[in-house]
């Protein structure tokens, strides 16, 4: 892209006639382009529509570089695609992969009138294209006389800065609105770490962060209670959405489990390397993977 | 030629040719990458210093070689998708994320023109008027990899770190984009050839200090480095964006990081520590020698490595920040900080400009507010009532509120609010709280002392 905007400039032609570089350039991104905007149209996840946005907004800012209006192209990139899309894309990547858009019409006739407003469009720009003259472009070298981000400051800020100052009045107006309608009055006092941690010992919650669950080794064991010294089960160590899930291994059977094999050791000390998993261990009505992902795919359907 | 209309940059592009362009290109590439895999060992080294171990040591000279062992373990890992990923995007993000940050030394002036196979070019690949803006594109570009990355990967932490990614960066870059601005107005262009050029006399970063700090604070915030490399909270969020990512795709996030790093800290160089410029002293040396040629590149190379140093030496310096610590610092401190500076800096150019202010009468001027701001600091402040100090003994309990803090010795406990309600609840017999049956050891264990 750097080699692009550096080569573009030096090889345009005077007086606004096409050069091969930016004809070139032109027959590159074109196509880029309206696939793009295709894809904008008939992608099935928002996400996918809005990256074609994207494409098509840095592609137009290519092109905005080769026709001389440098600062233009740049801003494009950094206030469009960069601040504003990225807000857009930051809310639709809450919507999750899976989903993709329903194609249900919301309201009667919809699609009816769009095809019909876009015949219309079609019409009214083919008009447009066919009778298009293209005079000779004028006017740039003066415009870019000096740089072309001095050329547009000095449009903006000295032929313009009447309406420069009313935009501004007006979006800090917006601003503002925005800040009053969105507050919110603070209904209690804060609530900072101090006074969370206070409530917490005063409440006699658990101070540590919870124990880690129990068994590793048999599967990924996040469904096994772990022991406290007194080879209590600790409930807490099994992640809550399993618990609630119902998926909690019967840390009861593990324990025994443990005993039997502790049992064994004793009446075979000699027994060497112990035994890595129980050898009555498909006696024991333990929960196995198998299991396990049965119920993660039953549950999964019911969510 | 629209040239002379597009571009009046200091650096004179006009004698190169088409193969300076791709030497250019192809040396930035080739600097990037070695720059990369020796800024992966110098952090590790450095970091290792700070925490008095020897660091990386084993494979070639001072475990020079040891970033390149890491590369080649990484290129031959098992190359894993997700399976409920979007496999475009999961594929496409990592890409984004490293072309991205592979754009922004294109603009950068590693040094004055030279003479290279008989052609006499700047070294630096392009220069247009708007290059710094041009910068800050690339990188707003950029994070869409580390975004999109996240999402596809369709796994919570990675969402969250992605989402959080984008929200740091996007209130940082105004800060940072406002910092910059200052330097435009005293340099009076965009273009980072003329930057550096108008730093001929001085440093923007002695008489834009402000700035010049607030741009460090926002780039730390802008490459998520510690402390505010959120993102990836390894405690938080497992590794963040690139959990679920592996093998080369995880390694293209890596490198996009560290190409990241170098890149804000060849901005930071050439727009405020002087660029290719050399160190006061050394350029007044037999007329400005070590200003010409090939030197330059020697000074620009260690600015910014001592940028590099400066990142490195607060990670391992620093702690990372909460999330609304953080945000509170970019949006309370650091963008209101960055807008007066501007407005003050426009202010002091502006009567340099129209009404031709000389520098000494500035200088007066601040020298007067100075006074000013002392002498307002001298005035004693007006006492604020006090609340009336508690009288007799003061009696200090550590124990306050039911914090279990571990008595010194000759203090007793006072009885502890959580025992009685465990001793009480093991009288109703409510399993709301897992009591220990067996074997507990004692009954009343909160009474210590010695």
């Amino acid at each position: 892209m750097s080699a692009l905007v550096a080569a573009v400039p030096a090889v345009l032609a005077e007086g606004g006639q096409t050069s091969g570089a930016e004809e070139a350039l032109f027959w590159v991104l074109a196509p880029v382009m309206v696939l793009a905007a295709l894809g904008l149209l008939f992608a099935r996840k928002a996400v996918h529509a809005a990256l074609s946005l994207i494409v098509v907004m840095i592609s137009l800012a290519f092109m905005y570089v080769a026709q001389g209006a440098v600062f233009l192209g740049v801003v494009q990139v950094v206030v469009y695609t960069g601040a504003i899309m990225m807000l857009f894309l930051f809310v639709l990547m809450l919507v999750g992969v899976g989903s993709s858009d329903s194609l249900v019409e919301t309201i009667r006739g919809q699609r009816w009138a769009g095809w019909i407003a876009a015949l219309g469009l079609v019409a009214v720009l083919a008009g447009v294209l066919g009778t298009a003259l293209y005079p000779e472009s004028v006017g740039l070298e003066e415009a870019n006389a000096r740089s072309n981000p001095e050329g547009v400051a000095e449009v903006i800020f000295a032929d313009h800065v009447f309406a420069m100052e009313v935009v501004g009045a007006l979006l800090v107006t917006a601003a503002l609105g925005a800040l009053v309608l969105t507050h919110r009055r603070r209904l209690g006092p804060k609530r900072g770490q101090r006074e969370l941690a206070d409530l917490r010992v005063e409440g006699g919650h658990h101070l540590a962060p919870l124990p880690a669950p129990g068994v590793y080794a048999r599967h990924n064991a996040m469904d096994v209670p772990a022991l406290d010294p007194y080879g209590n089960p600790l409930e807490s160590s099994v992640p809550r959405v399993l618990r609630v899930r119902g998926q909690e291994a019967d840390a009861a059977e593990y324990a025994a489990r443990i005993d039997r094999v502790l049992a064994g050791r004793a009446a075979k000390p000699d027994e060497n390397p112990p035994p890595a998993a129980d050898p009555a261990g498909q006696a024991v009505n333990a929960p196995d993977i198998a299991d396990a992902v049965a119920g993660v795919d039953l549950e999964g359907e019911t969510k | 030629m629209l040239t002379a209309a597009i571009a009046p940059v200091t650096a004179d592009f006009s004698n190169d040719t088409w193969w300076l362009w791709v030497i250019k290109a192809v040396a930035i590439i080739a600097f990037l990458l070695t720059s990369v895999l020796f800024a992966i060992w110098f952090e590790r080294k450095v970091v290792a210093r700070m925490q008095v171990r020897p660091g990386p040591n084993v494979h070639g000279p001072f475990g020079l070689l040891q970033s390149l062992a890491d590369a080649m373990k990484l290129l031959f890992k098992e190359d894993m998708t997700v399976t409920a990923a979007d496999k475009v995007v999961y594929v496409v993000a990592p890409m984004i994320a490293v072309f991205c940050s592979l754009l922004t030394f294109a603009v950068i002036p590693l040094g004055p023109s030279v003479s290279m196979f008989g052609h006499e070019t700047p070294l630096q690949l392009t220069d247009f008027p708007v290059a710094v803006l041009y910068i800050l594109a690339c990188a707003s570009v950029g994070v869409y990899g580390i975004v999109l990355g996240g999402w596809a990967s369709n796994s919570t932490y990675p969402l969250l770190g992605s989402v959080r990614s984008t929200a740091q960066v996007i209130s940082y870059e105004l800060a940072m984009g406002l910092s910059l601005v200052s330097v435009f107005l005293l340099a009076g262009s965009m273009s980072t050839s003329q930057i550096v050029e108008s730093q001929n006399t001085i440093w923007w970063v002695l008489p834009l200090l402000p700035a010049f700090v607030i741009y460090v604070v926002s780039m730390v915030g802008e490459t998520n480095r510690l402390p505010f490399d959120l993102p990836e909270a390894e405690g938080e969020l497992v590794s963040g964006y690139m959990t679920e990512y592996s093998s080369m795709k995880f390694a293209w996030f890596f490198l996009a990081e560290y190409i990241n790093m170098l890149n804000v800290s060849a901005v930071a160089t050439t727009l405020f520590l002087g660029g290719w410029h050399a160190p006061f002293g050394i350029s007044q040396i037999n007329d400005g020698m070590f200003n010409e040629g090939w030197w330059p590149v020697l000074w620009f190379l260690v600015k910014l490595w001592a940028v590099m140093f400066f990142f490195v030496w607060v990670r391992g310096s620093v702690l990372r920040f909460r999330y609304d610590q953080f945000m509170n610092i970019g949006w309370k401190r650091l963008i209101p900080a960055a807008l007066v500076w501007v407005v003050l800096v426009a202010v002091v150019q502006g009567l340099r400009t129209f009404w031709h202010l000389d520098r000494s009468a500035l200088f007066a001027a601040a020298a007067v507010l100075g006074v000013l701001v002392v002498i307002s600091l001298l005035i004693p402040e007006k006492k604020k009532p006090v609340a009336a100090a508690p009288t007799g003994p003061q009696v200090f309990d550590p124990y306050a509120g039911g914090y279990p803090v571990p008595p010194l010795p000759g203090q007793v406990l006072p009885p502890s609010p959580r025992a009685q309600r465990r001793a009480a609840a093991a009288l109703v017999g409510s399993s709301s709280e897992p009591v220990p049956t067996a074997g507990t050891p004692e009954t009343d264990p909160e009474v210590h002392g010695g």
